[in-house]
C-alpha cells in the first residue's frame, strides 16, 4: 500500500499510521503533546472495544487539561500501549512513535486516505 | 507566553514539571515584575494601614519585616491578600495584579481622610528566588542582598533602593526582591549564572497549591470572609480598639453556623482534580462543597486540591469528576513545606 508509515491526522490532533496491513496505530500529533504541557495521566480503552471513527477513545490529563481522544477511523482495538499507564510522560517525549496509544484493526482500509496528510494537518495548526 | 493582566508571561520555559522540581530539590527564579508595589509615607501612615489590613502591622517590630494580611471590604470579604513590610517612612504593601485596580480604588477611596500618601512603584522590578538552593545562591550576591543571609523567614532588608526579603509563594526557602527596573536584568542573569532556573507561571501554581498558598480569585474573593479560606490566623483581633474595614461584619460572620472550611484533598484516582468540581461529604447526595485549585501534584505525584467544604468531621468526600463520583481524602490545606511532606490527614 502506498500509504504504509506515513502519518495522517484528525484536525483534533490524532495520528494513524498503518505499519502492517490492515491495522491503524494512533497516537497524538507533536503539536497537541506541546499544547497539553506535561501529560500525567492516560485512560486508554479496552482490547475488543469497537471504536467508530471519530468517537471518543481514550483520555489524555496533563497538569493543564484534561483532553478526549478520538479514533481517526472505525476499527476494533487489538493492543493498547500499556506502558503509557506507568508512563504518560512519553507522550510528551516520543508522541509519534514510543507515545502511541493504541492499535485497531480496521473496517476498513480505504478510508485512510480521506484522513489529513501531513501537510493539510500544519495547515490547520497554522490557523 | 499568555497575556496576565497586561503582563507578557510565560506558562512554563521548558517542562513546568520539571521547572517544580528545581524549586523543591534546587533552585528557580521567578519574574513577578507583575505583582503591585504601593508605598504608603506620611505622619498618619501606621494609623492607616492599621485601619486598611485585618492583620496589625504593630507586630512588625523590625524593620523591612513582613507580614500577610488580608484586605476586607464593610462585609467582612476579602478584597485582596497582601504582604506589608515595615519601611523606613512607612509602610509598603505588595498586592496581586489581577486585583491592582479594585485594590487602588478602594484605598485611594480611604486614604483621602488621613496625612497619608501612596505611591505605585512601578519604576520597581520584582523578582523571586526560591528553593533550597537559594541559599547558596543568596550568598554569592552582591551586596546588599547578601546581607539577608543572616535574616529569618518574613524579615528583609533594605539599600540603595534594593529591597529584599525572605519571602516567597512557593513553601520553601527562599526570598524576593524589588529592585529598579534597569537593574533587575543584571540580577536575573547572575542568579541564572548561580544555578537558578527560570520558573514559569504554570509550575507557580502548583508550588503554591503543595504549600497551601491561596489565589485570590481561587480561595478567596469578594463574597468569601478569611474564615473560609484559612485566612482566620491572619486576622488579628487583640487590639480591641483598633477599628479595621470589616472588623464589624466579620465578628457577625465569625459566630455563623453555616460557616465553611478551606481543606486540602487527595485522591489516589487517575484523574486530577480541577477548580470548580463539585464536593460531596460522606453519605451525603447533595454536592455543597467545591474544589477551589485543584493540580496534580508533582512533589506527591498524585491529584491534590484546595476545596471549600461544610464543617463536618469527614474523613472522606468524593469530587465529580467527567461524571463520575471520585474519592479523596481530607485533611489539612497544606501538603509539602521545604520539600517535606506535611498533609495531615483527618484523624
Amino acid at each position: 500500500m502506498s500509504s504504509n508509515n506515513q502519518f495522517r491526522y484528525l484536525p483534533t490532533h490524532e495520528w494513524g499510521k498503518i505499519e502492517e496491513e490492515g491495522i491503524l496505530t494512533v497516537g497524538i500529533s507533536e503539536h497537541a503533546q506541546d499544547l497539553l504541557g506535561d501529560i500525567v495521566f492516560v485512560e486508554l480503552p479496552e482490547i475488543g472495544d469497537l471504536l467508530e471513527a471519530e468517537e471518543e477513545s481514550a483520555i489524555v490529563e496533563s497538569v493543564k487539561a484534561a483532553s478526549d481522544v478520538y479514533s481517526p477511523l472505525t476499527g476494533e482495538v487489538i493492543e493498547i500501549n500499556e506502558k503509557l499507564l506507568n508512563e504518560p510522560e512519553i507522550i510528551n517525549s516520543s508522541p509519534l512513535e514510543d507515545g502511541w496509544f493504541f492499535k485497531i484493526k480496521l473496517v476498513d482500509d480505504l478510508s485512510f486516505d480521506n484522513l489529513l496528510t501531513e501537510e493539510e494537518y500544519n495547515a490547520t495548526c497554522e490557523e | 507566553m499568555v497575556d496576565f493582566h497586561g503582563w507578557s508571561m510565560p506558562i512554563n520555559y521548558g517542562s513546568q514539571i520539571e521547572e517544580h522540581h528545581a524549586v523543591r530539590k534546587n533552585c528557580g527564579i521567578f519574574d513577578v515584575s507583575h505583582m503591585t508595589i504601593l508605598d504608603f509615607e506620611g505622619e498618619d501612615t501606621e494609623l492607616f494601614i492599621r485601619k486598611l489590613i485585618a492583620n496589625d502591622v504593630r507586630k512588625l517590630s523590625e524593620k523591612y519585616s513582613g507580614l500577610y494580611s488580608a484586605m476586607l471590604n464593610d462585609r467582612g470579604y476579602v478584597i485582596d491578600d497582601l504582604i506589608a513590610y515595615r519601611m523606613d517612612n512607612g509602610f509598603r504593601l505588595v498586592v496581586n495584579c489581577a486585583t491592582r485596580g479594585e485594590d487602588l480604588r478602594w484605598i485611594s477611596s480611604k486614604v483621602r481622610d488621613y496625612k497619608v500618601t501612596m505611591e505605585e512603584r512601578e519604576d520597581l522590578s520584582m523578582v523571586a528566588i526560591q528553593g533550597p538552593g537559594s541559599v547558596e545562591v543568596l550568598k554569592n550576591f552582591p551586596a546588599p542582598i547578601d546581607f539577608l543571609k543572616d535574616k529569618k523567614r518574613q524579615q528583609g532588608i533594605f539599600k540603595d533602593d534594593i529591597f529584599a526579603a525572605k519571602t516567597g509563594y512557593t513553601g520553601e526557602l527562599g526570598f524576593e526582591v524589588m529592585l529598579p527596573n534597569d537593574r533587575a536584568i543584571d540580577l536575573w542573569k547572575r542568579a541564572i549564572t548561580e544555578g537558578a532556573r527560570p520558573i514559569g507561571l504554570a509550575a507557580r501554581d502548583t508550588l503554591r497549591m503543595e504549600a497551601g498558598m491561596n489565589l485570590y480569585g481561587f480561595e478567596m474573593d469578594e463574597t468569601i470572609s478569611p474564615y473560609e479560606c484559612n485566612m482566620g490566623w491572619t486576622v488579628s483581633l487583640e487590639d480591641k480598639e483598633r477599628d479595621f474595614f470589616g472588623r464589624e461584619s466579620l465578628m457577625k460572620l465569625k459566630e455563623s453556623n453555616d460557616l465553611k472550611e478551606l481543606v486540602g484533598i487527595i485522591t489516589d484516582e487517575r484523574a486530577i482534580l480541577r477548580q470548580g468540581q463539585k464536593i460531596h461529604l460522606e453519605k451525603e447526595n447533595h454536592a455543597r462543597g467545591v474544589v477551589t485549585s485543584g493540580t496534580y501534584s508533582p512533589t506527591l505525584k498524585k491529584p491534590i486540591a484546595l476545596a471549600r467544604l461544610p464543617k463536618s468531621d469527614s474523613k472522606y468526600c468524593f469530587a465529580e469528576i467527567r461524571g463520575k463520583k471520585v474519592e479523596a481524602i481530607i485533611g489539612s490545606p497544606k501538603f509539602i513545606k521545604e520539600g517535606k511532606t506535611i498533609f495531615k490527614e483527618r484523624s
